[in-house]
Parts: structure tokens; sequence; C-alpha cells
């Protein structure tokens, strides 16, 4: 096994054996022959590094100066493959701006698996073909694993949950809390279509047209933002499940301190935004897998929008309103005809209206 | 009580049961779409369409009839006051 | 998008919002008769923008708010049934029966499915020949042509395993009751344009002749609602009464009549419970004795059902404009987003839950 990380080209060259079998049998979960030959056919070649490579309980890590971040999530998405990403690259992604938005630089991941009986190799290796892709994109090893399997009927095909770890630098200080009236909020791009192309592809609700998920790993944006602003970068939130209304909110209240923000900068793309109106739906509380929410420090504002403009993911960043001392732990929004409106949480999730 | 959002009609054709069925595009993102209550609809029209039925052609001169209404509703003082009030007030419905 | 962004500008509504504030001289109650209409009112706060001077009431066009208790707990009767696939719009899965909802009922393994078209329904019985499957049929006359079509589509396929739960209400009949009403606060409407693209707007002629006052069929976006709250105001202050059509890009006078002849082959007249207010004559739509082979409520035997609602909503009197959320004993208590007793507080632009929220941005600036 070679030790490729950090080249994009990462795993590429390691042609996934093919499986004897075509569909996940109850022992492939079993620690037994079936389990080693799940790991070591598909599971160690495709994350290919050398602290899987030990096959080891677990890993061992050197680490470097900083203090440690560690975020864990778990993917039930369905369909596991939707526009824009599946599952596997999901899993990575999101695992990897969490730690992003703790001001971490990614050290390594864990993968758990748990798979239904019956569920196709096939779709199993190219899911982990795209999580080994994602992984390998943000340079980060996936050191450990686990594989459950369990009786038909039990699951729902796939589940999976990721772990991470990461270090974070020396003059970063990241939290909630820290956000002050006259902070800008700042985020990295066109809001909602994660959630609209889940959506778009769930039976009854069918949608045709351009809409791709925003998936995407967020920690190069947010590295180049925190060399560049160190302490003045106040607060990171990637705006998943209740959008960007719901982070703001818990920003609100977690710091007590109001946040204003101006509908007219709300970025959305035409696709995302015809499918959110026939549906009913409020693009501020549709989720983003790939969209960062950075509250800095005012006099900051500009060169770090600027810095994010020129980044591949946050091209289309915008200064999208403002910390306040008015009205603590509540979120307005100013109308494109200057009316203003309380931003609240949702009581359940948001679900398409005709009314 | 009803959401009705407008789209461009991109395709109109009978269904199997010879209802005129076809497509409708909002933003660029197109769903299926039925035409039987604006059967004179013609594909590049804008349509306001309600749980995927086209329920009104919409009229191009009409449109802009709003914009009209506010040159016809004269000289107004007081164009300054358009920032929402400082504090929103709670003596009111909403 | 096109005839939407053009009528979302603030320079337009400033002028707009300077001229209601010339013009309104005197204080005024007007209703937005739509659920529709109070979405954008509150979504771009024109209701804290307009003067003192006009009282914004919201109106009870919202099928989330009227279906009436019986009927919802009847709906989750029929939803826990095992052979039954219900399907409704995405607004009815949260509103409250006497003891729970459409998501609870899902949640304890009934198989309930959010559509965004009844045809959308078709397609699952079409789909499913070996399972019932049943479409929460609510909504106005906006809603009705769809409905009907579903129905007659289901008839021409042969398919006998599709039904409709129908909840039809009609927006005349109810205006005429809160006329009546002798403590009525409403001095001019702001009608449904959905509605009216569907119906046209002879049948509220005999409305503003008979009570002599102003309506005005009006359009959903921002400027359509200044437009049509400024010509109601203009008229009052003028004396005048009658019907003023200002959604013209999408309303005649006729209406769409292909959709007005298919409802009327499907459904018929009939008296209908609106919650919280009680039953108003001739205000519903049932099906025709010919097409009731598709009435769920015969199809699925769920015993006689008697819901009661609790003692301490005052939603009717809300839903009317008589008493104002905050006066109600539970508001805020027994009655919150997350735990409503009555309509209004279930959909984010019902009355109660807006003025939770007002109110709570209120607490915090005191």
């Amino acid at each position: 096994m070679s030790d490729e990380r950090g080249d994009p080209a990462f795993g590429a060259a390691c042609p996934l054996p093919l499986a004897d079998y075509p569909a996940v049998q109850l022992a492939h979960g079993g620690g037994g022959r079936l389990t080693q030959r799940l790991i070591a056919e598909l599971l160690a070649p495709a994350f290919d590094n050398p602290l899987l490579a030990t096959l080891h309980d677990g890993a061992v890590l050197d680490l470097p100066a900083g203090r440690l971040a560690f975020t864990t999530d778990s993917y039930v998405v369905r369909p596991l493959v939707f526009p824009g990403g599946d599952i596997g690259s999901l899993a990575v992604h999101g695992t990897v701006n969490d730690l992003a938005m703790c001001g971490a630089r990614p050290l390594a991941l864990s993968c758990g698996l748990i798979l239904e009986e019956g569920f196709p190799m096939a779709t199993l290796r190219a899911l982990i073909g795209s999580m080994r892709d994602a992984a390998a994109r943000v340079g980060v090893p996936v050191a450990t694993g686990d594989t459950k399997v369990v009786d038909r009927g039990k699951g729902d095909g796939l589940y999976v949950n990721t772990a991470g770890i990461g270090v974070v630098p020396q003059g970063v200080e990241i939290a909630p809390t820290r956000a002050r009236p006259g902070d800008v909020v700042l985020l990295s791009g066109p809001i909602a279509a994660h959630g609209v192309a889940i959506l778009s592809v769930r039976e009854g609700l069918e949608l045709d047209g351009p809409i791709v998920s925003d998936s995407a790993p967020l920690h190069d944006l947010v590295a180049r933002l925190l060399e560049r602003f160190g302490d003045r970068v106040h607060v990171l939130r990637d705006p998943t499940r209740g959008g960007v209304a719901s982070a703001l909110h818990e920003i609100a209240g977690a710091a007590g301190v109001g946040i204003r923000i101006e509908e007219t900068r709300i970025p959305i793309e035409e696709s995302v935004r015809g499918a959110c109106e026939i549906l009913g739906l409020d693009p501020l509380y549709v989720a983003n897998e790939g969209r960062a929410l950075a509250l800095v420090a005012r006099e900051t504002a500009e060169e770090a929008l600027d810095l994010w403009r020129g980044h591949e993911l946050g091209r289309g960043a915008v200064a999208l309103g403002e910390v306040v001392a008015d009205h603590p732990g509540a979120v307005t929004l100013r109308s494109s005809i200057g009316g203003l409106r309380v931003v609240d949480l949702l009581s359940g999730e948001q679900l398409p209206r005709i009314c | 009580m009803c959401l009705g959002v407008p789209g461009q009609v991109i395709e109109v054709v009978p269904n199997a049961l010879g209802i005129p069925t076809g497509k409708v595009s909002f933003g660029g993102v197109v769903k299926e779409v039925c035409f039987a209550y604006t059967p004179e609809v013609a594909v590049g029209d804008y349509v306001v369409v309600h749980v995927g039925f086209s329920i009104s052609t919409i009229d191009e001169e009409e449109a802009k009839q709003v914009f009209a209404y506010l040159e016809e509703i004269g000289d107004l003082e007081g164009l300054d006051q358009v920032e929402p009030p400082a504090s929103p007030r709670s003596d009111r419905e909403g | 998008m096109r005839f939407v962004d053009e009528y979302r500008g603030g320079e337009e509504a400033a002028r707009l919002l300077a001229a209601i504030r010339r013009d309104a001289v005197h204080p005024w109650s007007l209703m937005e008769v739509c659920g529709g209409q109070t979405h954008t009112l509150i979504r771009s706060g024109i209701d804290r923008l307009l003067p003192e001077t006009i009282s914004l009431i919201h109106g009870p066009g919202c099928p989330v708010c009227v279906t009436p208790l019986e009927l919802i707990d009847r709906a989750l009767a029929i939803a826990r049934l095992p052979e039954v696939i219900f399907t409704s719009f995405g607004d009815m899965l949260r509103v409250p029966g006497s003891t729970t909802d459409l998501l609870a009922v899902k949640a304890d393994g009934g198989d309930v499915r959010m559509v965004y078209s009844p045809l959308d329904a078709v397609k699952l019985a079409q789909k499913h020949p070996e399972r019932q499957v049943v479409f929460f049929a609510v909504g106005f006359e906006t809603t009705a042509p769809a409905n009907a079509m579903a129905v007659w589509q289901a008839r021409q396929l042969g398919l006998d395993n599709f039904s409709i739960l129908c909840s039809h209400v009609l927006v005349p009949p109810a205006m005429e009751a809160i006329l009546a009403s002798p403590d009525n606060r409403v001095q001019g409407f702001l009608a449904a344009g959905h509605v009216c693209a569907v119906m046209g707007y002879r049948e509220y002629e005999p409305i503003a002749e008979r009570h002599r006052i102003p309506i005005t069929v009006t359009g959903f976006e921002p400027l359509d609602l200044l437009e049509g709250i400024h010509r109601t105001v203009c008229a009052l202050e003028q004396g005048r009464h009658g019907v003023e059509n200002q959604y013209v890009r999408a309303v005649t006078r006729d209406g769409s009549l292909p959709a007005q002849a298919r409802v009327a082959e499907v459904f018929e007249v009939c008296d209908r419970k609106w919650r919280g207010i009680g039953t108003i004559p001739a205000s519903g739509l049932a099906l025709r004795p010919e097409w009731r082979a598709f009435d769920a409520e015969r199809r699925f035997e769920v015993g006689a059902l008697t819901a009661e609602e609790s003692p301490l909503c005052i939603a009717g009197d809300v839903l009317r404009g008589r008493r104002k959320p905050h006066e109600c004993t539970a508001f805020g208590r027994q009655c919150t987003p997350e735990r409503p007793l009555g309509a209004p507080m279930v959909s984010n632009e019902g009355a109660c839950a807006a003025y939770y929220r007002y109110g709570r941005l209120e607490e915090t600036r005191r």
C-alpha cells in the first residue's frame, strides 16, 4: 500500500476488486472471514493509508501543537444518491465541515457503516468510492472504521457515521458566544440547494431541473479566513438542518445578541428559488451542506468578503447582515420593501404547503 | 389559502385521457402541470400554477397595471418615512 | 423570476405606503381573506409598515385553520387503517385533531404521504392497486378544480382504490357570515386573487352592494397587497362601495369557465362546519351523488366521531376579528406553536402564531 495522501489521484490507481457476493450478508458483519474480506478487499484498499493499514482496533496519531476538536455525525440521507452528491461524500463533507466550523484543520476521520442484509455490494462499492474521493480531496485519512450488518427489514440499506478529529491552531478562538454587536454576518454562497435537491427526487414532489446539492468540504475556505484574520473571526457555522435561519437563531441565543439580515442580499440560484416558490418553502430554513456563515469584526468584513470571493467555494459570498444590540436572542429580517419580520425557529421540519 | 406561482409554459400535449398537460418552468425548475382549466395556453405563455394546475394565463399587458397605478396616485410627501418603525407595534393582528 | 420579482420592489412599495399614509385619514379595519395574503403581509412586514389608522384582520382563508376538528379526527382514523395510503398536502400534516396529528399517526406506523398535487395521489393509486389511496381534499375554490379533476381521472382510469376525504369550503358565504355578525368590525375586504382567478368576481358584486362595502380582488406579492389596501382605503374614505380588481394580470370577471364546469360536474354545494366558527349554510362542496363512490367517508367505516374543541380556545373569535390572540387566557401558556390548542397557532401565518412571535420580540426589547 502506498502513502499518497494529499495527492488528488489518491486511491484512483487502486481498482476495487470484484466482491464474491452481489449483496451484503449478515456474515459480513459477523467478525469472521467474510468481515475480514470486506475490510481487506473493499474498505482498506479504498481508504488506503498507513493508519488504517494496521487493521488495529483503533488508530494512533501524532498530535500537533494546538487544541483538539472532536465531532461526530450520522448520515441517514434518502435517497442514497441525490443530484450533486451521495451519502458517501456527504459523510465526509459533513464531518469535515463540523471540524472546520470549530476553526480546526481536519486530522483524521472514522467511518462506521451500518448495512442492511441484502444491500447491493455494487452500490456499497460505489458509495465507498465516493467517500474515498471526498476524503482524498480534503486530504484527510479515514483512519479507523467499523462495519455492522443488521437483519433485512431492520435497517434502511445503509447508514454511515463519521467522527472526526482536528487541530485548532494557536490564536484561533471560535465560539458562538463571541458574536458581538457590530460584527458582520458573512455567508459563503447561494443557499438552499442541498435541501431542495433532496426534495426534488422525493416521490410525489418530483422536480426536473438544474438543481444540485451544494455538498462540499469547507475546511480550506475557513482555514484561509483564519490564517489571514485570526481572532477577528468570532463565529463560524455551517447552516445545515434548519438552514441559515436556525443557525443564526442559535448564535443570537448563545451570545445574547440580536442579528439583523437583509432580504435583498440573500443569495439563491434562480432554479432553487423557483422550486422554493412552488413548494411554498422559505429558503432561509432549507438545509445547506457546503455553505459557511462567518461572524467577523466589522473592520475585517470587507477584506474577508474579498478573500472568500476569490475562493472556489466562496465565489457567491455576501455580507448578509449584522449583529445588533437590539432584540437580544432574536433574528430579524428587513424585507425587500423595508418591512421587519421576525425570523423565528420552526417548530418542526418545514413542509411544502399550498396555502 | 392558495399558493399560486407564475411560470412559463414550455410544453403542451394531451395526456392519455386527452387532457392538455405539459411542463412549466419556474426559474429553470420544471414541473408537470395540467392545462385543462386554461385550454387557451400556448408555449411561451406565463401561467399561474396551483397544486399542479394552471388556473390562469397571465395577461402581459395587464401585468403593467400596478406600475401605471403608481403613476396615478400622484404627488407624494413623506417618502423619506419608508424606514420600518424603530419598534414594531404589538397592538394589531399579525 | 418574471411576474414575481417586479412586484417586490422597495421604491414602488415606498410610494404606495406614502399614498396610503396620505389618504388614510380615518381609522379602517380591512380583512384580507386569504392565508396566502397573510403570509406575504407578515413575510414582507407590511402589517408593521402601515399607518396606525389601518387595522388588518386576518381572515379565515386557510384550510389549516377552518377544517373542522371532527373531519381531522376522521382523517386520522382513516390514516391508521392498514390498507390505506393517506395522502395530503404538507399543510395538513401538523394540524391537531382532538388528541394527535397526521405526523404522529405516521410515526405510529400509518402510511401517511405528502403530495404536491391531487393527481400525484391518483398516480399512487395506479401504482399500488392492492392498497386504498385516500386524498385529504381540503381547500377553497382555487383547489376544488384540481380535486375534481383527480376524482374525474380516477373514474376515467377505472380506479376503485382511490377516494377523497372532502372538506371543501367556499369564500363568499364566509364573507357573508362575517358581515352578518352583530359585532362585525370588517369595513372592507381584500378578496383572494387566486380564488377569483378560478371563479371570477361576479359573485362578490351582490355582497358589496348588499353590505355597501368595498371589495378589492387582490394579488399576493407585496406591491399587489399595498395597491389593494390603497384602493380599498380610498373607496372607504370616499364612501364608495363595489368590487374593484387589482389583480388584473390573472383575474377576469368570469374566471375559468372550464374549471367551474368541472367543479359543478363533480361537486355540489352543501352546508359546512368551519372550525371555530360553526356551520355556515351553503358554504362547502361535497361529492355529487353519482360520484359518491369516491367518498372516503362512505368507503371507510370508522365509527361516529364526536370531537370537542378546547374550552379555552377562542380561535373562532380571532378568525372573525372580534378578539385578539393575546386576549385568550391560553395564549402563550397552554397554547404555543409547539403545542397548539387551536389552528391559528399551527401555521406560521396563523394570527396566534404571528402574535406569539412578535410578542416575544417586544419582550426582549423591554
